[in-house]
């Protein structure tokens, strides 16, 4: 019988990863895989509290996760679509339109 | 053999997920995030959650990587991939994600599970996963199930708008 920390631990090396890729890459593409990265990091966790509890709850909540990443994904890959026809850049550092 | 597998499982997806954000080229880094997703299904099956390792194989493996690896071929990202792929930032970015990884690790040292909720493995085995699964979902949490689907419509919506070429009138 594994401890339910070490999938917490898990859970949570995979969302801090994540969260380094998304403040570190320059490129907007590997800043949505960076977002789904820490996605799965919070669905492992909610998935063996599920399972330690014993209580179902924990992955109802994954699959409401998982509709939420398959909108967000959709939505931002259309947006880096309609940010590339008006500047051919995925660099997120070069795109200041918007700085006052 | 439990912990040989989750030890295996746990491995592979931490390497794998430093060179998903490592990698110089996009594509290479969502090939890593297909073997990433899969190895995580093997830890929800561990976990006795069949139900959500198909669907993590199926919805993140066959659709939104498929997503992503449409809009890399779509863009010309030949230019991109010569310059460095991190931005001028990163040590302190780096410091940010390990003080959060410390507090977090430290934070879970104390946890202790306290409420045992009504569906062990006795109760799941005798309903099957599946449908005990359908049973919470369409009871206590439809309501939920039902604005997940409009926050899918909405998603559907939006990509179309935003993506297509605005029409001369």
């Amino acid at each position: 019988m594994i401890p339910l920390h070490w999938y917490l631990w898990l859970g949570s090396v995979v969302f801090c990863i994540g969260m380094a890729g998304f403040l570190m890459r320059r490129n907007i593409i590997i800043m949505f895989l960076s977002i789904e990265l820490m996605l799965n990091g919070v669905n492992i966790n909610l998935v063996a509290l599920s399972h330690y509890m014993q209580d179902l709850r924990g992955q109802v909540l994954t699959l409401m996760v998982i509709a939420v990443a398959a909108a967000e994904a959709a939505v931002g890959l259309a947006i880096v679509i309609a940010l590339f026809r008006n500047r051919p850049t995925v660099h997120v550092d070069e795109i200041t339109e918007m700085k006052g | 053999m439990v912990e040989f597998l989750f030890g295996y499982f746990s491995v592979v997806i931490v390497i794998v997920s430093v060179l998903v954000v490592t990698s110089r080229n996009p594509v290479h880094s969502v090939l890593w995030m297909l073997l990433l997703f899969f190895h995580i299904a093997g830890v929800y099956l561990l976990l006795n959650a069949e139900f959500l390792a198909a669907t993590q194989v199926i919805v993140y493996a066959g659709a939104i990587l498929v997503l992503f690896l449409f809009t890399i071929m779509l863009l010309d990202l030949r230019e991109e991939i010569r310059l460095g792929p991190f931005t001028g930032g990163w040590p302190a970015a780096l410091a940010i994600a390990l003080a959060v990884l410390i507090t977090v690790v430290a934070g879970i040292w104390g946890l202790k599970p306290a409420y045992i909720g009504p569906w062990g493995i006795k109760e799941i085995q005798t309903e099957t996963h599946t449908k005990a699964l359908g049973k919470v979902l369409f009871t206590e949490y439809l309501v939920p199930f039902e604005i997940a689907s409009v926050v899918l419509l909405v998603a559907i919506v939006g990509a179309v708008v935003l993506a297509k070429k605005k029409l001369k009138t």
